[in-house]
């Protein structure tokens, strides 16, 4: 398949072929458009929505292919054509449901109705609008053809990456605000009641500092997280630099072996860490936390500096050593004060590890009062405590490390790219 | 070398480890050695240990110190002076298959209690402290301390309850980990089982599932944002949010979401007629499937914890190939449209050969991230309706059923494993990759 080879006509470049394939595409948004608004809706109201997709298929065909028959060019979204195809969806969705597109009548939720229609017909409209945009009726190509293609498929990568990633971050907020029999009454409804007043959704989260000791937990973690940090660093910017700059025997086994240790899994130190720590006394303890976090994030450290001091102009530093530094000055004024976007990045992640941790906080701590807020979410976890605490918790663990992401993003993602080969 | 030409000498002068040179290895041992140091106590010596308690016989209530316990009888009063009456000590083993070396006895006895006759191995101390070196408990062996004790007047007096000082006993038990007793019966155990096998194949379709599914959809995420829009940045952050949220917080989402009484995604299949009756997605193993008349077993429990392994990690892989995407030249995509290349055209001759080696590379390492993973599968099913992998065996074996050695027994085939892979992914890893 080379690219230099003339674009070749096939029979979806006829009028009826290209007919066709707007069809399609059409009956496809239909479907996809219908189910997205239907469940959307569902979830924010809590009433019973369900889509005839027939009709929305139905519809989206229509539409697709009044738009395609126009043989207009670059149909524009305000341009009054394209009142063709929006009126040709709502017609269709309108007439082929008897009135009831989702099923529901008129007079049951009139605003809903309304509202869930009208969104439906405007985002196939614009959906298809979109997607059309390269097809020119009676002048088709393969390059058009593919174009097409790709902006339907771009159009569904986006509402599918949305969907995995709203959809569970929508149901983690939203139940941790309900009560556990409104929840089992109505699983769909997912928005939360003020009746009794403006604090009432955020009862779950009142409970677990008040009662839960969630506060405690936080506090914790925040001290573990930091002093992971503040330990990894203190280790791995000597080690790292010296593994990247300076000559001496074993050099080449050291930078090599970095990457094979911080494979090792942590399950497969857990027994003999767990039997250790409980003949030293250090199971239930904060401080066998801090031994086993920072010598975890270690590798990971030391692998990401030593490729980011490699980067450091070695000139820069031959300079400082020409005027008479010690190499440990060089390092302090010279190395270091360039790697500071490194070692931010290399805190984030570090921070990020130690933070979201869970398995070696689940096997070492049994006090509740030594938890870390991992260890206090799963503690959440039985049949005694109701689900909207569990789902608070998990938010209330959440929210500091999606904070921190979005205060310093640019570190994050350099993190995750340069020590990512972990997770 | 001293004829040599000046600039000879000067590289000889490199090549020979001098004072310098000296000094920069002590230099550099002296900032490697606190990392090494670490590393070796946290991460190498368990490893080693990990080996070493697969070849004993542990378990683990043993991890538990035996000890012998101490209980505390009064018998009879003391009305007036001179009464006697009975202190005694009920004295166990609680462990019944292991010694208790060098026991002792620490109790303190009221004012004015004279014993009567004591036992050869205790002895009263002017402060009143009565100690008994008793020596060795066999397992489960029990003793009785019987001390007659007199009343003084200065007891009449001031009474008070012998049993008011606490018993305090102490003694030596050899540490199970030290000792040198061996046994195959772990590996037995572990491996002898027949869900071993159904273990092992769990693994691998996770661990290759997990990893494409990672990859796949990091792929389409990474060319849903190598083009410039509106809200972008945004958007990139938001497809983070899977990995960047705490393992326990995404996966308690999952189970919640999904859940068959109170899930809103059980309701809403359910309401959109996709399925009749809510699903408990993370607790039936196998489901048929109806197609055409055929009947398909579909594995549902671990299709669904590969999902959400997907789900998880497709922002680590997303993240990587765009950022190779981007370093890819423009002029190779301006050329292509010069020669008037179709959008698939460029996308499959110049897109994915120049992405082939960054998917290779990351397939290998979420290989063996994926193999790693523990996390994910105990907290969204316990490793229960056919999801237990190899890491969740481990746990299962040594802390479900209390049998460390057992477990020890399946981290050492996780480890032997994992290495296979990581030789597999250096000797694989081109160069420029460079990860």
């Amino acid at each position: 398949m080379t690219a230099t080879r003339a674009p070749r006509a096939s029979m979806f470049d006829r009028p009826a072929g290209t007919l066709a394939l707007a069809g399609v595409n059409g009956l496809l948004w239909g479907l996809v458009v219908s189910i997205l608004i239907g469940a959307g809706l569902a979830l924010v109201t809590g009433l019973a929505l369900r889509p005839q997709l027939g009709t929305f298929a139905l519809a989206g065909l229509a539409g697709a292919a009044v738009h395609a028959g126009l043989r207009a060019d670059a149909l524009g979204w305000r341009s009054p054509q394209s009142l063709a195809p929006l009126a040709a969806i709502l017609l269709v969705s309108l007439v082929l449901s008897g009135l009831q597109p989702f099923n529901l009548g008129i007079g049951e939720a009139p605003l809903a109705w309304l509202a869930s229609l009208l969104i439906t017909v405007l985002a196939l409209h614009w959906v298809i609008l979109a997607s059309q945009h390269p097809i020119r009726f009676g002048r088709m190509n393969r390059f058009r053809r593919e174009q097409a293609l790709m902006l339907s498929l771009r159009a569904f990568g986006f509402v599918f990456f949305g969907v995995i990633v709203v959809l569970p971050l929508y149901v983690l907020v939203m139940t941790s605000l309900k009560t556990q029999q409104a929840l089992l009454a109505n699983p769909l409804d997912l928005w939360p009641d003020f009746d009794q007043g403006l604090m009432t959704p955020l009862r779950s989260y009142i409970e677990l500092f008040r009662d839960f000791d969630f506060g405690r937990y936080m506090w914790n973690s925040a001290l573990i997280s930091v002093a992971t940090v503040v330990i990894t660093l203190l280790f791995a910017v000597p080690g790292s630099y010296a593994v990247s700059r300076l000559s001496f025997p074993g050099r080449l086994t050291m930078s090599r072996s970095i990457l094979m240790i911080y494979l090792v899994p942590a399950i497969v130190l857990v027994i003999p860490l767990y039997a250790i720590f409980a003949k030293l006394g250090l199971r239930d303890n904060l401080w066998g936390l801090l031994v086993v976090y920072p010598a975890t994030t270690l590798p990971v450290a030391l692998y990401m500096l030593q490729g980011y001091f490699r980067g450091v102009p070695r000139e820069l530093e031959e300079a400082g050593l020409m005027d008479g530094c010690s190499r440990l000055r060089v390092i302090w004024s010279i190395t270091l004060p360039l790697s500071v976007p490194a070692l931010a990045s290399v805190s984030l992640y570090v921070f990020m590890i130690a933070w979201n941790e869970f398995l070696f906080a689940f096997m070492f701590l049994d006090d509740p009062k030594m938890f870390t807020l991992s260890r206090g979410v799963v503690s959440l976890d039985s049949s005694e405590v109701p689900r909207q605490h569990l789902m608070a918790g998990a938010v209330v663990s959440t929210v500091p490390i999606v904070i921190i992401f979005l205060w310093a993003e640019r570190f994050m993602v350099q993190g995750l790219t340069s020590g990512g080969v972990k997770g | 070398m001293t004829h040599a030409s000046p600039s000879m000498r000067d590289t000889a002068v490199v090549h020979r480890p001098g004072r310098l040179s000296r000094r920069e290895s002590r230099l550099a041992f002296g900032m490697t050695l606190p990392s090494i140091l670490i590393v070796m106590a946290i991460v190498l010596f368990p490893l080693l240990t990990t080996f070493w308690i697969s070849a004993k016989p542990i378990e683990l209530a043993d991890l538990r110190a035996p000890e012998v316990r101490a209980r505390e009888q009064v018998k009879g009063e003391a009305v007036t002076a001179d009464d006697v009456f009975l202190l005694r000590y009920k004295l166990r083993n609680s462990s019944r298959d292991k010694p208790v070396l060098d026991v002792r006895l620490e109790d303190s006895l009221p004012a004015g209690l004279v014993p009567l006759e004591l036992d050869p191995r205790c002895e009263l101390a002017a402060d009143r402290s009565l100690r008994c070196a008793l020596g060795e408990f066999e397992p489960g062996q029990s003793e009785t301390l019987n001390i007659d004790v007199r009343a003084e007047q200065a007891f009449i007096d001031n009474p008070e309850s012998a049993k008011h000082s606490e018993v305090v006993m102490t003694g030596r038990s050899l540490n199970p980990l030290l000792t040198l007793d061996f046994t195959r019966e772990n590996f037995i155990k572990a491996f002898g089982v027949r869900e071993f096998g159904t273990v092992l194949w769990v693994t691998f379709v996770y661990t290759i599932g997990g990893t494409a599914g990672a990859l796949v959809l990091g792929l389409f995420a990474a060319l849903l944002l190598n083009q410039t829009f509106r809200g972008r940045a945004v958007f990139r952050g938001f497809l983070l949010f899977p990995f960047v949220a705490p393992v326990i917080a995404a996966a308690f989402t999952w189970v919640v979401m999904l859940d068959p009484f109170s899930g809103s995604l059980n309701t809403l299949l359910v309401q959109m007629g996709a399925v009749e009756a809510p699903i408990n997605f993370f607790g039936v193993r196998t489901i048929q499937i109806q197609i055409f008349g055929l009947s398909i077993p579909f594995p549902l429990a671990l299709s669904m914890v590969i999902a959400f392994e997907a789900w998880r990690y497709f922002p680590l892989s997303f993240l990587f190939i765009l950022a190779r995407m981007q370093s890819i030249p423009q002029d190779m995509y301006e050329a292509a449209d010069m020669d008037g290349a179709s959008p698939f055209q460029k996308f499959w001759a110049l897109s994915l050969p120049q992405l082939a080696g960054i998917m290779a590379v990351l397939f290998l390492l979420r290989f063996i991230w994926t193999f790693n993973k523990f996390d994910d599968i105990f907290l969204l099913t316990g490793g229960n309706a056919g999801t237990r992998t190899l890491t969740v065996q481990v746990y299962e074996q040594a802390f479900a059923l209390n049998n460390l050695g057992a477990g020890a027994a399946v981290a050492v085939l996780v480890f032997v494993l994992l290495a296979l892979f990581a030789l597999v992914y250096f000797r694989a890893m081109p160069e420029e990759e460079g990860l």
